[in-house]
């Protein structure tokens, strides 16, 4: 989900030819583009239909037989060999029993109670003491209102269960990404070995390695929190590395200077100056966590994802709205929470406010009073089952029925207009384009588009992985995924220039707007497909609308950024000159922040092959459903896992070439 | 000071609570009984395929192994395959609607004899082509697929690149549609939808709108008793039929839906165990709690709970 997020930054710092010289080379450079594209066509005119590679839905290679039969004799063996004797089933142990005692404590019942050890008032007071400990009161107040409101929801221990296996599965996960993120961010090297195997981690799609997943560490809670803190763990490795290179050169040297050692400089320099920014690591790390609910709820996960999961089998729009707000009000929380705390990180260091003196008894009065709410909690039925019979919950699940309705009466028939002219102006051509033409002119595209944009490494990099998505078989699927990503990138694109500087001009619109992008971007899109089938029917167009709404939200946040980041003095002397305001916004806010662009652009672009899968459930085939088919059926599975492999790849040519690509644009 | 404020308030709150606690009744005071030991049933793991139907018949199973016979009954919700997975591993004791599903049967069962099978659920499975009523009682004739090309212009959408629609798309199953489709000669494309909530969207909407649609489906499934959808004839089967996947030119035959329980299970002589294998019931049974559950939106704990008290002769054939 939020692969490269520390990347863009690193951009500034490369050297570049004088500004005269590069303006020529740009102009170049889009015209040799240009010049690839028409011969593609003009060759595509020609050998169109030709060595296409294509692949029938039920039809396998050798690959995927292979992959099979090593599935098969993992699954054979599994009683008898030793490393899962002795290495597989000692770390289910540990996390099971790591995952139990959380649960127990919060969400299920145990030792011989009927309920869970602390009660719903104990887990409030619990929430808003320490996020005004680590935070401050306004979201300590946030906290209690949005667990409170839970409750209200009739979904307190569906989402005990939830926040359980998330706290554990980023415990998990923190457990080994804060060192190798240090350690990444002190060794190049390591760095280097690292960042493939993080990007493969985000980019694979999570059905691939689940079915596996439970055949190493069983049904049950161990493997839900592992394929979660796979998931999870990347943000914070490339965060924390981050954090460690940014601490200036000049601190290090004087740590140096005064004779402190390499264990000094980090524990009492690195870390501490890092502070801030590994917090936000963890922010990201919890934020992924939740995206993992619905998933791991196909393998037996506990908590508002199996809710999800179970309304769509009945259609239950409603209560799938319903759990899937709960999921969106938890994430708000705790990011609020962690973003707060992560201020503090910064602030409360050396800030010698009378407050200082005080804070420590208030901290204390805090911890009894929590604590004396959790005792109540422990003791009391009243405070351990939340009361009440969860009427917000069913009257908010009623209205969302009804609005889905309305909008379905109302509205399918202007959508399906929308939806039969973009697929027949944009997405048909296009796709034609890329699965007739022979796959050695695709490729040879691609890779000539690669080295032009991003360079020479670009394009090597580009060569290696068309020649492995040859090797997976499933070139023809990997080219209409490719075809539908690339117009639902352009949509992202589209809208996130719109609404990313109206939001970055204006702090009011910013407001409004961006608790409903952040909404978008943590509610489960399960919840959204059924509105989206009825308006847009099983259609590519209805997963290309998914993987819009999913991704826009971090392309318009981040050109928002870009566009707040530009001088305010520049903008008052462009309108001292007399421009009005589209020339302002066209010619000096956009081209100022052409950084954030790129990189709006390669996150949308990797935000949108994360939905591919989600977009094979409703109608995009290729990819997508490959990935689906051999989740659901055992002798699919290794072509399941080849097209895994596929969108990994399809990601990470796009990753390179657009920051290769960002790299030679924002020097 | 404004600190003080709220350390105050806080404090009396707390004791506020504290005293109108005192009244409150405690955890654990009138949670004795409960499960009245019948049996030594002991743990009884049932997993739960993502439809409905298979829904239905695991809320009823569980229902009386809890109610009649004092198990504790977990249920895991599972895919098939992971599902069969678990027997091997001995976190499921049964899977009680299975569907065909010979190649599983043949890993797990053969190969691996970690599953045995347990005998026939009572329902009849159908898989095959299904247009919505409207189109079936508007156009009579297109429930004969030999009439299917003379509508395949009708069935075009933005997907079918210029031929008609079969819109397939539960992946949980084998399908021979694109086969069939070359096999018969038929002016269609299979375009998939990928899940059965996309399928039931389709023909919902079909319905409604009078939209030509002709896809993928099956019964016994909940949907039928909101929209009533009719079956298209495919050239009839016979035995070995569909033996080559590239030659099939037939319909698919008729499940006998059946469950398969661990072999483990199978040796316990657990009281559940020998109440899975006498389960056996209709279509209509399993339609019922199925609409209760799906339509009437009640827990499948109720839904099971209303059923049995209701059909109570059966429920006592399986557990004598």
């Amino acid at each position: 989900m939020t692969v490269a997020v520390e990347k863009p930054r690193k951009t500034g710092t490369e050297e570049r030819p004088p500004a005269p010289a590069r303006r020529v080379r740009t102009v170049n450079r889009s015209l040799v583009v240009a010049a690839i594209l028409l011969v593609w066509l003009v060759l595509f005119a020609v050998l169109r239909g030709r060595q296409t590679l294509s692949l029938a839905a039920a039809d396998l290679t050798d690959l995927h037989r292979w992959f099979n039969d090593v599935n098969d004799s993992i699954g054979a063996n599994r009683n008898s060999n030793p490393l899962f004797l002795y290495f597989f089933n000692e770390i289910r142990l540990v996390i099971d029993t790591l995952v139990t005692f959380v649960q127990e404590l919060i969400s299920q019942p145990g030792a011989g109670r009927p309920v869970p050890q602390i009660g719903w008032l104990g887990v409030v007071g619990i929430a808003g003491y320490l996020s005004w400990a680590v935070g401050n009161w306004r979201v300590a107040l946030l906290a209690v209102a949005g667990f409170t409101f839970l409750g209200l929801q009739g979904l307190w221990q569906e989402s005990m269960d939830t926040l359980a296996l998330t706290v554990s599965a980023v415990f998990v996960a923190l457990l080994f990404a804060i060192p190798l993120g240090v350690w990444a961010g002190l060794s190049d090297r390591f760095h280097r070995i690292v960042t493939p195997f993080l990007d493969f981690m985000q980019t694979m799609p999570t059905f691939v390695y689940l079915a596996p997943l439970t055949l190493f560490f069983l049904i049950g809670p161990a493997s839900a929190t592992i394929a979660t803190a796979i998931y999870a763990a990347p943000p914070a490795i490339r965060i924390t590395a981050h954090a460690i290179r940014s601490v200036p050169e000049t601190t290090v040297e004087a740590a140096d200077s005064l004779g402190a050692t390499r264990r000094q400089a980090l524990l009492k320099v690195l870390l501490p100056m890092s502070r801030r920014t590994v917090v936000m690591g963890v922010n990201q790390t919890i934020m992924a966590a939740l995206a993992m609910v619905t998933i791991a709820a196909l393998i037996d996960a506990p908590g508002l994802g199996k809710t999800v999961v179970q309304a769509l089998q009945s259609l239950d729009v409603g209560t799938a709205f319903n759990a899937g707000l709960a999921i969106v009000v938890m994430a708000i929380v705790l990011d609020r929470v962690t973003t707060a705390a992560s201020a503090r990180a910064d602030t409360a260091r050396g800030s010698g406010s009378p407050l200082l003196k005080w804070r420590r008894q208030l901290l204390a009065a805090g911890g009894v009073a929590a604590l004396v709410l959790v005792y109540l909690s422990h003791t009391y039925v009243w405070a351990a089952e939340f009361p009440g019979e969860g009427a917000t919950g069913s009257s908010i699940a009623k209205t969302a029925a009804d609005v889905t309705t309305w909008a379905q009466d109302n509205l399918s028939g202007l959508t399906n207009a929308f939806r039969d002219a973009l697929t027949n102006a944009l997405l048909n051509p296009f796709q034609a384009l890329l699965t007739d033409s022979p796959w050695w002119l695709v490729g040879a595209a691609l890779v000539a588009v690669g080295a032009v944009l991003g360079g020479w490494r670009a394009g090597a990099t580009t060569a290696v992985c068309v020649g492995l998505l040859v090797a997976t078989g499933v070139w023809s699927d990997a080219m209409t995924t490719l075809a539908s990503t690339a117009v639902a990138t352009v949509l992202v694109m589209l809208l996130g220039v719109v609404l990313g500087v109206w939001m970055g001009r204006s702090a009011l619109v910013d407001r409004l707007l961006r608790p409903s992008l952040d909404a978008a971007q943590v509610m489960p899109p399960f919840v959204y497909l059924v509105p989206f089938l009825a308006l847009f029917g099983a259609t590519r167009f209805t997963a290309i609308v998914a993987a819009v709404v999913y991704a826009a939200p971090v392309a318009i946040k981040i050109i928002a950024d870009g566009v707040r980041a530009v001088p305010a003095t520049t903008v008052e002397a462009a309108t001292s000159t007399g421009c009005n305001t589209w020339q302002i916004i066209t010619k000096v806010q956009l081209p100022m922040s052409r950084g954030a662009l790129t990189l709006a652009t390669n996150q949308g672009l990797i935000y949108v092959l994360s939905m591919v899968v989600v977009g094979g459930l409703v109608g995009a085939g290729a990819l997508g459903y490959d990935v689906v088919a051999g989740f659901s059926q055992g002798q699919l599975y290794g072509k399941g896992l080849a097209a895994g492999l596929a969108i990994v790849l399809l990601g990470v040519m796009f990753d390179r070439i657009t920051q290769a690509a960002a790299r030679r644009t924002s020097a | 000071m404004a600190r003080h404020w709220r350390a105050g308030a806080a404090g009396l709150a707390v004791l506020g609570l504290t005293l109108t606690a005192c009244g409150g009744a405690k955890v654990g005071e009138d949670s004795a009984g409960g499960s009245g030991g019948k049996g030594k049933c002991g743990t009884f793991n049932l997993a739960i395929n993502p439809w409905v139907g298979y829904e239905a018949n695991a809320a009823v199973l569980a229902y009386v192994a809890e109610h009649d016979l004092g198990c504790k009954v977990e249920q895991k919700d599972l895919k098939e395959e992971i599902a069969w997975q678990g027997f091997g591993t001995g976190e499921v004791d049964a899977v009680v609607e299975n569907w065909g599903h010979d190649d599983l049967k043949k890993k797990y069962i053969t190969q691996q004899k970690t599953a045995v099978e347990a005998g026939p659920t009572g329902n009849k499975g159908l898989i095959g082509w299904y247009v919505p009523p409207w189109l079936a009682k508007a156009h009579p004739d297109i429930l004969d697929w030999k009439n299917l090309n003379t509508y395949a212009s009708k069935f075009k959408t933005s997907e079918s690149g210029g031929k008609g629609q079969l819109l397939d798309g539960d992946p949980s199953y084998v399908t021979n549609d694109e086969a069939l489709v070359k096999n018969l000669k038929l002016d269609f494309k299979v375009v998939y939808a990928g899940s059965e909530t996309a399928l039931i969207q389709a023909y919902r909407n079909a319905e409604k709108n009078k939209e030509w649609v002709i896809g993928y489906f099956y019964e016994p499934q909940w949907f039928m008793s909101e929209v009533p959808l009719k079956k298209v004839s495919l050239p009839a089967y016979k035995t070995g039929c569909d033996a080559d996947a590239e030659k099939v030119a037939c319909d698919y035959p008729v499940y006998k839906l059946d469950k398969i329980v661990s072999a483990k299970f199978a040796k316990s002589g657990s009281p559940a165990y020998d109440m899975v294998k006498k389960f056996h019931w209709t279509n209509d049974d399993q339609n019922t709690v199925a609409t209760y559950i799906a339509v009437d939106k009640m827990a499948p704990e109720a839904a099971a709970k209303k059923w049995v008290e209701a059909n109570r002769d059966k429920v006592d054939a399986w557990i004598k």
